[in-house]
């Protein structure tokens, strides 16, 4: 098996050394180039590569008509304008609370669904129970908020429950509160499988060995349950925190009422309607830079911090 | 037998600690399975029933018309063959474009295999933005083009990457053994590789379709011709923007029976639309384990 494996490698070895070698792989080996990578690698560079060319328009008073080579430069004007501005504080708030409220409470909900699952012993109780767990995923963001918006509206079912007349979408102090509830109901059983398949994948004979020596299910947990689905834990919780910033516009828009502004006008959303409504293109590259760079911040931050926490392993 | 032994060895403090799991279990169950119920008997209601006394298991007073007005408004059926096309077509396209490249990207001995993993890489954490990639499609002539919502998120670099990490798994006593008998690159990828990668093939395309399905903000600002939008730009009239198509309830006479009526065929869109996916999901459950477990190994 070892054996077996290093031989193409140790083939090509001799082949591939200098700039010859290399010349003569990819001759020999142009189809892994024009065929299998071509395609991936030309729309990568069209939509993404020439894009973040398009930013420079940040730093312009960009006119469509004129195009960026013909458009006045105008430095930093536009951050200078958002980051003055008395909303940069607000949307920057909103975001930032919507996606950590939202992580402090989605994050450990699919990890506790997934140590529940796992202590289910009937198999087929076990795969209804996912296959109802699961199925909110499906629904789409609009028929989610379309749900959201019949549950909670002045003569819904909420309201005739109570006896009470609430608009709750109107409310800004409720926005959150429906944000990060409607997202536990559709995504966090999803989000359990990953969890759910590493620990049927891996504790059985372990936890029948820990439970002869007679430990509760708290012991289990921490020498049994835990290891086996630490290392996902670890990469979720970077891949989530590192993303806070980018948390998505589809939702948000999707609740956004015009009396609930206050705190569902996220950034992502303000970049929309700034750019596309108002067609104010320069102001709105800049705040959507703005957002890119704390992110890539934040994750290359989160990831050091976890990886000094966690004996040097990062992502 | 086992099954009851199992529980009867757990101490009495570890019985109460399961037995609440359980409920918090079962509650969560619930919580998820009572709005979907409610939506669907409330499609069938009376909608001035429905407006003043909630739901009712009184049967005589359920009633087809929200189906009827929904499924004989075109623009639920243009918005349903467009979702079809446009989730197809990317599914295909995404899933093909992002096989092929993950490859040559498999192989230890690719050249150029580190740099072009940095360029991929890259463009998870870092693009242009809104602006400047709809100033690109806009200046390509693909607005009112469907590729201008299939193209630029075809290849997806996550994707390539739990493809990637699928190949690798794959014994390569099976390449040399195609080398071996003179296969080359094509008919070893096609003919002995892909055959074998049906999970992870399954997962991605049940993915890439039901993004595409479900998605609706690139649509928005590229599709603006009434013709090529797609269902759940439809639903966000009906459902958020509280515009149903107007042929669904203009024979009203009063505005209150037209509000009212508005209000019950939400229901039956939200049935209608969220029907297909529902019923195709369980087919492919087999599949999440082996796909998931492929991605969430380190790339």
């Amino acid at each position: 098996m070892k054996k077996s494996s290093t031989s193409p490698s140790a083939k090509t070895l001799k082949k591939g050394t200098g700039l010859k070698g290399t010349l003569n792989y990819v001759v020999t080996h142009w189809q892994l180039y024009v065929i299998f990578l071509l395609p991936a690698l030309a729309l990568t560079i069209i939509f993404r590569y020439i894009p973040m060319g398009g930013i420079l328009i940040a730093f312009q008073d960009y006119n469509p008509i004129r195009g960026i080579l013909g458009s006045r430069w105008v430095g930093l004007k536009y951050f200078t304008r958002f980051l003055s501005s008395p909303d940069f504080m607000t949307y920057l708030a909103n975001t930032l609370k919507l996606s950590i409220y939202g992580m402090l409470w989605g994050f450990p909900i699919p990890i506790l669904l997934a140590f529940l699952l796992n202590r289910i012993e009937s198999k087929g109780i076990k795969k209804k129970i996912q296959l109802v767990l699961y199925m909110p995923n499906f629904v789409s963001v609009i028929v989610l908020c379309g749900m959201v918006r019949i549950f909670l509206s002045v003569t819904g079912p909420v309201n005739l429950l109570f006896g009470s007349s609430i608009n709750f979408m109107t409310m800004p102090e409720a926005f959150r509160t429906i944000y990060i509830a409607s997202g536990i109901w559709q995504g966090a059983g999803w989000a359990s499988i990953m969890y759910t398949a590493s620990l049927s994948n891996a504790s059985q004979d372990l936890r029948e060995a820990a439970i002869i020596d007679g430990a509760n299910i708290f012991q289990q947990i921490k020498t049994v349950e835990w290891p086996a689905i630490k290392d996902m834990v670890i990469i979720q919780f970077i891949l989530q925190a590192g993303n806070i910033m980018s948390i998505g516009f589809e939702k948000a828009y999707a609740l956004q009422t015009d009396l609930n502004l206050g705190t569902s006008e996220i950034i992502a959303t303000y970049v929309y309607k700034k750019g596309l409504l108002d067609g104010d293109y320069s102001f709105s590259t800049a705040v959507g830079l703005f957002n890119t760079v704390i992110n890539v911040i934040l994750l290359v931050a989160v990831n050091k911090i976890v990886a000094r926490m966690n004996e040097g392993k990062g992502l | 037998m086992k099954k009851k032994s199992r529980f009867a060895r757990y101490s009495l403090q570890d019985k109460a600690l399961l037995i609440t799991g359980y409920v918090l279990l079962g509650l969560f169950v619930v919580a998820i399975i009572i709005p979907m119920i409610y939506i669907v008997v409330a499609s069938f209601m009376d909608p001035v029933v429905l407006q003043n006394k909630g739901l009712t298991f009184d049967f005589s007073k359920w009633t087809l018309t929200a189906y009827e007005r929904v499924m004989s408004n075109a623009s639920i059926w243009i918005g349903f063959k467009n979702a079809v096309i446009y989730s197809l077509v990317f599914t295909f396209v995404s899933v093909f474009v992002t096989l092929l490249a993950a490859y040559p990207m498999s192989r230890t001995d690719f050249k150029g295999r580190g740099f072009f993993n940095v360029l991929f890489v890259i463009t998870m954490f870092f693009g242009g933005g809104l602006i400047p990639t709809y100033l690109l499609i806009s200046n390509m002539g693909l607005k009112n083009s469907m590729w201008a919502i299939i193209l630029p998120g075809a290849f997806s670099v996550w994707n390539m990457i739990i493809a990637r990490t699928y190949y690798q798994g794959i014994p390569s006593e099976l390449r040399e053994a195609a080398e071996v008998d003179g296969a080359n690159e094509m008919v070893y990828y096609f003919k002995i590789l892909l055959p074998v990668c049906t999970p992870v093939i399954a997962v991605l395309a049940l993915w890439q379709f039901v993004g595409m399905w479900n998605s609706y903000f690139d649509a928005m600002i590229y599709l603006n011709d009434a013709a090529k939008q797609p269902l759940q730009l439809v639903l966000r009239s009906i459902l958020i923007q509280n515009q149903p198509e107007s042929g669904m309830i203009s024979d009203m006479q009063s505005t209150a029976q037209r509000a009212q009526l508005a209000e019950l065929l939400k229901y039956a869109t939200i049935i209608v639309s969220s029907l297909p996916l529902i019923v195709m999901y369980p087919f492919f459950q087999k599949y999440f384990d082996a796909g998931i477990m492929a991605g969430s190994v380190k790339g």
